[in-house]
């Protein structure tokens, strides 16, 4: 039934890293990402794969899973390892092909390049697979408080991605509703070409649309009654803490980035 | 509680209320007191103004005639506006489009966080919001997956969280199945019985408004008939031609008494029923 | 033309953690112009019965013939046992869409691939059935009529396919009682008049017992009991155990006899538990 879906990709646990304050693993995917771009020579790669294995063994994730989450991008992949072997330039040639040249520069651009896009995806999946979405919206939250002085509407984004996640499941269930009572009316959301199946929406669209518009009012009220006056003088029933594991984790994320920095510096290798 | 105990929870004095400057008044001049621990049901069919009249008893809708006295506070003083709201807590129709957070135990929180309760504080309140409503086991819970009645009781522990004096009880069983409304009916009346909490039902049901200490019938905007469920179903002439269902066996004494069995007036349950039949009729062998 | 359910059973989700047998083993025949009466609590599974009339869902094994089409054989066209079994479902009017409502009610006919001239009959013809003035409405938004309104143009809608058979899933739920009544009295017509067969959700015992000519009551996705209300409602016990209650007549009939009054044991209206009780003898007549 389409009541038990799951949103994202967030796989509960009671790992670790499952129970890392959200900050920090938002801020150490930065510092990941960071690291990522630091790699100067494919055979550096060894430092982040290291630190993966590492976040995947204690999140008790599995490979296959991490691997899956990067499985949607291979045309991306293709395409990307393919212009950088064909079109990079470089001097010492490793196979001719009339017009085409694979040289060893190409070659490593192509596997750096992947490389680069499959250790940026499978490092933010370990943030998004161990964080529920209702985490990482109070982390992004709390982190960009210090904008509102800035008038940046931190508390507004973080309440409109609350109640988001809070209705997808039952938006979800109600477009099912529609969609089978429009189907017992002889609606066919199934065949035909794309402009038909397009127009075939509409008996659905329109009474989602209806019903979320109501859904808003009522919603609306029913928070006023609740005294719900914006941001201002708001308490929250869960604080988030900084704990030992975190600055733990800190300190081998950040060595794991200087580590990778020391090797581009000195070009070892 | 910071109010003097001799401070009525609701008061309305004359108090009419109009959607559209010349529309005709969704409620007209209605007075009602609801006491301290009292019960009252308001009965109506839709369009009746009782739900209009549930809006105005928490600023949600402002008079504009007469006025509405919450534990003293006139709903017309804006800055009163959240601490009304505080005191007249509402639970509403559809279970679904009145909770806002993703977990249980955080949208009971909701309420609290509003109002700026410290966390520590915040975190006592909602466990005992919790178990009051007897829903402490699904505080991890996301709201979708509970059932309709799950879902209202979640609603009234986010009202009891904010430690009310009154519970506006608005159409809130109209949407449930009849064990989800028994099982938010018997929520609510334990509330009453057992911490004193002040109850405004709000319903079109008359079974349920049959169990009030106090029954108001709304008609037209106006009060149609007020008094006990006792005396107010007595009439069931009345109530019908106000579109109102009467409980079967009052229904069914009316009848009787028409047709020459002299039965008292007040019955409203089959125990009530079999109890007053044993008294005229010869005793069973 | 009956519908003949044979050893149904349906499972949600086969072959996850998540399998959920929603039916089990229900046979069941639907006899041209019966009004049934189909009853149960929530997560009973009547919800998913009646979904597999018209072919919504498919049965995970068994089977349901409609007209002698059997909806699991391949190549049926399920478009043909929709247009023979209406299905109006609960809350109706949300999934009203078009501008106006003869617009919205000829969604249905438009379907069948009908022509413009018998569409239009048709939505004179449901708006009539269910008691609404084409003239008054044809051309109004659905979304500016009242909830009553919108329910009748919603079940409108499904009578202008020409179903020979009307589901109809809590018809009644929402309205207030003179809604609740106006609604059942359209079933009744539309039952009596019209020649349909109809099948009634509900859960509400006093609205299908003035109804339907036959109840059928599920339990955790079987079948425990069908017959007339008179018969089904002697099992006072088995009814309750499955959180249903019956009529307040019949109740109170149960507990008189249980004091020992001699009435008879099937009474269930208020009109014949009258009647019974004004034959008793009375004290007042120094009758004992």
């Amino acid at each position: 039934m389409l009541k038990d879906i799951t949103l994202g990709q967030y796989l509960p646990g009671k790992s670790l890293i499952h129970r890392l304050d959200p900050r920090t693993k938002i801020l150490l995917t930065i510092v990941y990402i960071a690291m990522i771009f630091c790699v100067s020579n494919p055979v550096w790669y060894v430092i982040p794969l290291a630190f993966l294995i590492l976040c995947a063994k204690m999140s008790g994730l599995k490979a296959a899973q991490l691997l899956k989450t990067v499985k949607p991008l291979r045309f991306l992949l293709i395409l990307t390892f393919v212009l950088n072997l064909f079109f990079s330039s470089g001097e010492t040639v490793l196979v001719s092909w009339g017009i085409l040249r694979i040289t060893r520069e190409g070659l490593i651009t192509a596997v750096h390049f992947c490389m680069r896009l499959i250790f940026l995806v499978a490092g933010t999946s370990v943030l998004t697979l161990t964080t529920s979405p209702i985490s990482l919206c109070d982390g992004m939250e709390t982190l960009l408080k210090p904008l509102s002085k800035l008038h940046f509407p931190a508390h507004e984004l973080a309440m409109m991605m609350t109640i988001a996640l809070r209705f997808i499941p039952t938006l979800i269930e109600e477009a099912d509703k529609i969609m089978k009572a429009q189907m017992a009316r002889g609606a066919d959301f199934e065949s035909g070409n794309l402009i038909k199946r397009a127009k075939a929406m509409v008996p659905l669209l329109v009474p989602l649309f209806v019903s979320a518009f109501r859904r808003a009012g009522e919603l609306a009220m029913a928070m006023e009654a609740r005294c719900y006056h914006g941001g201002e003088g708001r308490t929250r029933l869960r604080v988030l803490h900084f704990q030992k594991i975190d600055w733990q984790a800190s300190l081998v994320t950040v060595a794991a980035l200087l580590l990778t920095i020391l090797c581009r510096r000195w070009n070892l290798l | 509680m910071e109010q003097k105990p001799n401070v009525l929870p609701l008061r309305m004095e004359d108090v009419s209320y109009q959607y559209e400057p010349d529309a005709r008044p969704a409620v007209s001049h209605v007075t009602l007191e609801v006491e301290r621990g009292s019960f009252v049901a308001v009965l109506g069919h839709n369009g009746s103004g009782k739900s209009t009249l549930a809006k105005l008893m928490n600023a949600l809708f402002l008079p504009t005639e007469g006025r509405v006295l919450v534990c003293g506070m006139d709903t017309l003083t804006e800055e009163k506006v959240w601490n009304i709201r505080r005191h007249a807590g509402m639970v509403f129709q559809n279970p679904d489009n009145q909770i806002v957070a993703n977990v249980v135990r955080e949208d009971v929180a909701f309420g609290l966080e509003n109002l700026g309760v410290p966390q520590d504080e915040m975190v006592r309140r909602v466990e005992a919001a919790l178990s009051a409503v007897r829903m402490s086991e699904f505080a991890e819970t996301a709201p979708h997956m509970l059932s309709g009645g799950q879902k209202q009781r979640v609603a009234i522990a986010g009202v009891l969280a904010m430690e009310p004096e009154l519970i506006i009880m608005d159409e809130a069983t109209a949407m449930l199945d009849p064990s989800g409304r028994a099982e938010v009916l018997a929520t609510v009346r334990k509330l009453n019985r057992e911490k004193g909490m002040t109850v405004v039902w709000i319903t079109h049901f008359m079974e349920e408004a049959a169990i009030a200490d106090r029954l108001i019938v709304m008609n037209d905007g106006s009060v149609a008939l007020e008094g006990t469920p006792r005396q107010v179903f007595s009439r069931v002439n009345e109530i019908k031609a106000l579109g109102l269902d009467v409980p079967p066996m009052a229904e069914l004494a009316q009848t009787l008494r028409e047709r020459g069995l002299p039965l008292p007036e007040g019955i409203l349950t089959v125990s009530d029923m079999v109890k007053e039949l044993k008294n005229v009729l010869c005793p069973s062998k | 033309m009956p519908i003949q359910v044979e050893h149904l059973t349906h499972t949600y989700m086969t072959d996850s953690p998540f399998a959920a047998t929603a039916l089990e083993d229900v046979s069941l025949t639907i006899e041209d112009g019966e009004l049934i009466g189909l009853l149960g609590h929530t997560g009973s599974g009547k919800t998913t019965l009646v979904q597999h009339l018209n072919g919504l869902l498919k049965p995970t094994s068994g089977r349901v013939v409609v007209d002698g089409l059997d909806i699991t054989e391949k190549g049926v066209s399920l478009l043909e046992v929709r247009r023979r079994v209406g299905l109006v479902f609960q809350y109706p009017e949300y999934q009203l869409f078009e501008e106006t409502v003869a617009r919205d009610v000829a969604f249905g006919p438009r379907n069948l691939g009908l022509s413009e001239q018998e569409v239009d009959q048709r939505v004179r013809f449901a708006l009539r059935e269910v008691g609404l003035a084409y003239d008054e409405i044809a051309q109004r938004s659905p979304f500016e009529l009242s909830g009553g309104q919108m329910r009748r143009v919603a079940i409108a809608g499904v009578l202008a396919m020409r179903p020979g058979t009307l589901i109809l899933d809590e018809p009644t739920a929402g309205l207030d009682p003179a809604g609740r009544r106006s609604i059942l009295g359209m079933i009744r017509e539309l039952h009596a008049a019209g020649g349909l067969t109809v099948v009634m959700v509900s859960h509400n015992m006093d609205d299908i017992s003035s109804l339907a000519t036959r109840l059928v009551v599920m339990s955790r996705g079987r079948m425990v009991l069908t017959g007339t209300p008179r018969e089904v409602f002697q099992h006072r016990e088995l009814l309750s155990s499955i959180g249903l209650g019956i009529p307040q007549a019949a109740e109170l009939t149960q507990q008189l006899i249980a004091e020992g009054y001699p009435l008879p044991a099937d009474l269930y209206t208020p009109e014949e538990v009258a009647e019974a009780l004004l034959k008793l003898p009375r004290k007042e007549e120094k009758a004992c």
